[in-house]
């Protein structure tokens, strides 16, 4: 019962800040409701007997990604967001496509309430650290290696992509040969005197 | 009682069509990456919810993964997205128009 309760006060939450996030049209904003779609879920991962998944919820997306979105919107000093004067018609595929998504969310809650046999299964060491830890460095080792691998290519390739091109560097070449030509013509100059 | 596996299932497709509207609605590449993260984690929703019903923790490793996937598209998507602004000076997606014509 109180787990019922919870998950209908974080479900509303979520879905408020998930409406809001859409809604906003300054990033910042956007950014604080997406804060809050993730820890209203991380809530409800606790309600389904998953704490690990919860704190790595927060500490991950919460915590990393959150900060790293928040950075770049401070680094670019954005203006706020403005309706499209051109493309106008995506309105109506996104509505389209929302309304859509929405009837199928609402078609799978029919369809999952009429199967008889979906008691929760009561196995809480499931979620726990524990198990996930045994399963992850036995079963599924080779997973996540994979992902290892991914993370790196990831970091290498955020590295080359925001690096600054090095043109001050072409600009000091550039300079130390005008120097040099001003010295030749210089030196020109004092001939043509002499 | 617990809350049913179809109520766990509506609320993930309900976040999942907010972040499908927001991609396309959202002018901004931020906000774009922002609603691209909500539906993420309505999908991670998903996998918890069946993890905790069919007692089984594939589920939850495979949410561990969609994370580590989110992190990469973080690092590898702010940086497209500094780099364009750097060229730019706009993040709106639709002056990512000169592969067009």
């Amino acid at each position: 019962m109180v787990s019922t309760v919870l998950f209908f006060i974080f479900a509303g939450f979520a879905i408020a800040c998930g409406i809001s996030l859409v809604y906003h049209r300054n990033p910042l904003y956007s950014a604080i409701s997406l804060v809050g779609v993730f820890l209203s879920l991380s809530c409800i991962y606790i309600t389904l007997a998953a704490p690990f998944i919860a704190a790595v919820q927060v500490l991950i997306y919460a915590g990393a990604i959150m900060v790293l979105v928040v950075f770049v919107i401070m680094l670019l000093n954005l203006d706020d967001d403005r309706p499209r004067k051109s493309l106008t018609y995506l309105y109506g595929i996104g509505g389209g496509l929302g309304l859509a998504l929405l009837a199928n969310a609402f078609f799978v809650y029919y369809a999952v309430s009429r199967v008889p046999n979906h008691e929760v299964n009561t196995d809480e060491t499931v979620g726990r650290t524990l198990s996930i830890g045994q399963s992850m460095y036995t079963e599924y080792l080779l997973p996540v290696e994979i992902v290892g691998v991914m993370l790196l290519m990831a970091i290498i390739g955020g590295v080359v992509l925001a690096r600054r091109l090095s043109q001050p560097q072409l600009e000091l070449v550039v300079d130390e040969e005008l120097d040099i030509r001003n010295e030749k013509e210089e030196k020109d100059d004092f001939r043509v005197s002499f | 009682m617990e809350p049913s596996l179809a109520s766990y299932l509506a609320l993930s497709g309900t976040l999942f069509a907010i972040g499908a509207v927001g991609v396309v609605y959202k002018r901004n590449a931020l906000g774009v990456f922002m609603c691209i993260e909500l539906m993420l984690n309505a999908v991670n929703l998903t996998f918890v919810a069946f993890s905790r019903y069919y007692a089984d923790v594939t589920g939850q490793l495979f949410v561990f993964m969609v994370m580590s996937v989110a992190a990469a598209e973080a690092a590898v998507g702010l940086g497209i997205i500094i780099s364009f602004f750097r060229n730019r000076q706009s993040i709106d997606v639709d002056d990512a128009s000169i592969l067009k014509n």
